[in-house]
């Protein structure tokens, strides 16, 4: 073998990992780097543009002395509890009720999946219309003669942050139905039969053999909602804004109006910082899970 | 005999309540979308007169028409044309990117395997679930020294960027499937690295293609928080326009043109959807690395 094969063949055994470098330096720099450079600017006093100064923990403190963020925490449970759970209900109750040989399928389940095409700012321009007092839904329920009939939720701040809970699962449970509904077909149908041969009742199947199967969709649909729960902020901006008052605050809205609004630099990096860690201690399990059996099976 | 009739009904009332339920739902999911439209096609004092859900009494475009290209952002009375052309702009190019560099990445990861390749797998896919918060500040400020701040070639390059981690986990996904005899045969017949990809990988991957374009399509023409943090004025992508629309609280509030413009700003994304929801479930469940 001459020289010059023997140094094209060496450049042809890199020139994968040549290709691939560039993509992987712009992961390593804007999403790593980036982190770190987040996690720096959180010790700083940093304000209106970042400086450089350490100054210990003093955003972490100042954080968790913010009411502002003590509702937006607090927000985070209640709506991610609820969303996870109504979400989850509903894509699995869809799914099952879908998966018993339904004439119109296909057609059903698109129309449970268009929400997930459009943006949250759509989402949340129109449940802001449908939810409005005067004209919307409370409206039309009053004029057929439930004139006590209430669902001024929005303008409330004890009962705003339901709304977003409300187009948040219109928005999503269309997702879970689509992942339920992927878990259902993979399973063996002669097992049901078996079981159906024994005498147990359709309900009895699904409780005790079905849903149990779906235990690996179960954990994807409330692994990936979770995240789209912490990540929420397009739909509380459009629709309440984070209010009335600061009643639907999120830990994503607080941080970009530290940031961008309140010129509290540090603060906002401080709560990025909370942010990340909480989905990382969710996501990270999970990817070296899938990832792991993966690899083994 | 009469057991088996009664047996009959029973599940004929079954099969009833079934699609009850699911007709329900379907009715539900769909009111919005109705009510957008209807909204949007009424006169304004028909509106402020109480008609909510029903049918227009007058239907007119006068509504889409401001929305387009008379309503006000800010000081600027464009309508939403210029912010549509913006999103536009920064969408086919950053689509057209991370989906090249996603199918490569992915040929790279499953064909051409390196010691590490599992790692470099892991470090991308987590930048598929990074809360965006997180990287906001250096991202602006990267921009700003990088002379991008607040332009369409900036929000290119930031979609792009995170949207590598997307597509290459799709590519990577679906060419782990293809049989390595395809590559090793090319091989044999002399072609090299880019030659395999081109003429080998490519023309078997038109559905994953189509997959992540869709994907990519739908995450950048939908998102709010790049636009929002990194784009001021005339350079707003539609959905940072939209929302500031709805948010103009001087004079009487024109919920039919606020609607128009929600319909404007989804239609896009509503065709594709129609046209291939298929793709886009698949790009859906995909997040779900093994579904």
């Amino acid at each position: 073998m001459s020289a010059s094969t023997r140094m094209s063949s060496r450049l042809a055994g890199w020139l994968p990992r040549i290709v691939v470098a560039p993509s992987l330096l712009v992961v390593i720099v804007t999403v790593y780097l980036f982190i770190l450079w987040t996690g720096v600017i959180s010790v700083t006093s940093s304000k209106f543009v970042p400086t450089y100064d350490f100054v210990g923990l003093e955003q972490y403190v100042r954080l968790w002395a913010t009411p502002r963020w003590h509702t937006a925490v607090a927000n985070l449970f209640i709506f991610s509890a609820l969303f996870l759970a109504l979400s989850t209900g509903l894509g699995l109750l869809m799914a099952i009720l879908l998966d018993q040989n339904i004439r119109a399928e296909g057609a059903l389940r698109a129309i449970y999946l268009y929400p997930m095409a459009l943006s949250f700012i759509v989402t949340g321009t129109a449940w802001k219309w449908i939810m409005n007092p005067g004209l919307g839904v409370q409206k039309v329920v009053n004029d057929l003669g439930w004139t006590d009939f209430r669902f001024d939720w929005i303008t409330n701040p004890d009962t705003a942050i339901y709304t977003v809970v409300v187009a948040g699962v219109w928005q999503s449970s269309g997702f879970a139905m689509a992942i339920f509904l992927a878990g259902l077909r993979g399973i063996d149908n002669s097992v049901i039969k078996a079981a159906q041969i024994e005498g147990a009742s359709l309900p009895l199947i699904y409780r005790q053999i079905i849903i149990p199967m779906l235990r690996p969709a179960m954990l994807s649909v409330i692994v990936l909602l979770s995240y789209i729960a912490i990540k929420s902020f397009d739909l509380v901006l459009a629709l309440t804004n984070g209010g009335p008052g600061t009643a639907t605050e999120l830990p994503s809205t607080f941080m970009f109006s530290a940031t961008f609004r309140r010129n509290q630099m540090g603060v906002g990096a401080a709560s990025a910082v909370m942010m990340l860690m909480t989905v990382a201690a969710i996501i990270v399990p999970y990817l070296y899970s899938e990832l792991r059996s993966e690899n083994n099976g | 005999m009469a057991e088996a009739l009664s047996q009959s009904g029973k599940a004929r009332l079954g099969r009833l309540f079934v699609y009850g339920c699911l007709v329900v739902v379907a009715l539900l999911y769909l009111m919005p979308l109705w009510v957008m439209v209807v909204t949007s096609l009424k006169p304004l004092d028909e509106i402020y007169g109480g008609s909510f859900i029903g049918v227009p009494k007058v239907v007119t475009l006068d509504a889409w028409r401001a929305a387009w290209s008379e309503a006000c952002i800010g000081t600027e009375c464009t309508g939403l044309k210029p912010y549509f052309v913006n999103s536009l702009l920064m969408v086919i190019p950053a689509v057209a990117l991370s989906t090249g560099i996603g199918a490569i990445n992915g040929y790279i990861l499953t064909k051409w395997r390196f010691p590490g390749a599992n790692f470099v797998f892991g470090l991308l896919l987590f930048g598929c679930f990074l809360p965006y918060q997180a990287i906001l500040i250096p991202m602006a400020r990267t921009l700003g020294l990088l002379g991008l701040a607040g332009s369409i070639p900036g929000l290119v390059a930031v979609h792009a960027s995170y949207g590598i981690c997307f597509t290459t986990l799709f590519f990577r996904n679906y060419f782990v499937s293809l049989p390595d005899e395809l590559t090793k045969a090319a091989m044999v017949d002399g072609a090299g690295f880019f030659r395999i990809f081109w003429s080998v990988i490519l023309p078997t991957s038109i559905p994953i293609i189509v997959v992540s374009c869709i994907w990519q399509f739908t995450q950048i023409w939908n998102d709010f928080l790049f636009g929002v943090s990194f784009t001021s004025g005339s350079s707003s992508p539609i959905t940072v326009a939209l929302n500031n629309i709805v948010n103009v609280t001087t004079g009487r509030k024109q919920y039919n043109v606020d609607m128009a413009a929600a319909m404007i700003a989804a239609i896009p994304t509503l065709v594709v959807y129609i046209v291939a929801g298929r793709y886009f479930v698949r790009g859906l469940t995909a997040g779900a690395v093994k579904g």
